[in-house]
């Protein structure tokens, strides 16, 4: 059990981290500020619940999610989840690791973060459907584990891995049309880079697959 | 049999999520060692999760953060009425 008295001094250095989870979700820096203020208030409410030296910053996640799902998503419409299975496994790497290759003198980091703006990573991110993007976010921004993301979410560990993988190929696929408004590449993949092909999915059933290049 | 190859790649993110286990992690880092053509591979992924995470960082607003202090001074001094 925890004291309600310490809340603050635990809680507060999430903030911003749970800030920018919000606005990712949201979508909008008027409502990420009403779900950060309600997860706090939550959270203060129900710390006395909470088990100290368990992770805390998953438990607000947790809060912070939960009152997403169920006071912010948006009701109109159900996302098509499906539409992205068709994306190759490495859909950027294929398409820009040739270039990289190309580039001599600068490291791999310097190159990806010219192609891409703060902007334009985040829009990539919040184009993603909501179920996808909470698994995205959850892993890659904020580097939880498979099981702390099933934990949070509520959901089995293989929903969360499944949706990391559409999620992510989802995401690269975002970032490739960036990369090819702004004129950074011609219009269409320019010396793939040499990759074996993978079999899609994260199951290795099926039988011989085929060829990844055009 | 397997491709070694094809099957590094298909735990690549396995692995960068840290989730594999040690036999399995070794077994691919010694593949990485003697494969470029993955090792590009694995490089840009990590390096694209570096960029992701870097890119997708912003700071709770002051007056945010005041607030919710307040609000929790309140709780906090109404529940010990």
């Amino acid at each position: 059990m925890a004291d309600q008295a310490t809340f603050s001094e635990q809680a507060v250095p999430f903030m911003d981290a749970l800030y920018a989870a919000a606005l990712r979700l949201t979508r909008n820096p008027s409502d990420a500020e009403d779900l950060v203020q309600e997860t706090y208030l939550k959270a203060f409410r129900g710390f006395k619940g909470f088990e100290q030296g368990t992770n805390l910053r998953a438990w607000l996640y947790r809060i912070l999610t939960n009152t997403f799902i169920n006071s912010y998503r948006s009701k109109k419409r159900r996302p098509d989840e499906t539409e992205f299975d068709e994306v190759e496994d490495l859909y950027l790497y294929r398409r820009l690791g040739g270039l990289e290759a190309a580039t001599v003198g600068r490291s791999a980091e310097d190159e990806l973060m010219d192609w891409f703006s703060e902007a334009e990573v985040k829009d990539a991110l919040e184009a993603l459907p909501e179920q996808f993007r909470m698994a995205v976010l959850l892993a890659d921004v904020e580097g939880f584990s498979y099981k702390e993301i099933a934990d949070i979410l509520d959901v089995p560990i293989g929903t969360v891995m499944s949706r990391l993988h559409r999620g992510r190929k989802a995401m690269q696929r975002e970032l490739y049309d960036f990369a090819k408004a702004r004129r950074l590449l011609p219009d269409d993949a320019v010396a793939p880079a040499t990759v074996p092909s993978t079999k899609s999915a994260g199951r290795s059933s099926g039988p011989a697959h085929k060829g990844n290049t055009r | 049999m397997t491709d070694p190859c094809e099957e590094a790649l298909h735990e690549l993110y396995h692995f960068l999520d840290g989730e594999l286990t040690d036999e399995r992690r070794t077994l691919i880092t010694s593949h990485l060692d003697g494969c470029t053509t993955c090792l590009g591979a694995f490089d840009f992924e990590t390096e694209l999760r570096h960029v992701v995470a870097e890119r997708c960082r912003d700071s709770v607003p002051e007056e945010l953060r005041l607030r919710i202090a307040a609000l929790i001074e309140h709780e906090r001094f109404e529940a010990s009425e």
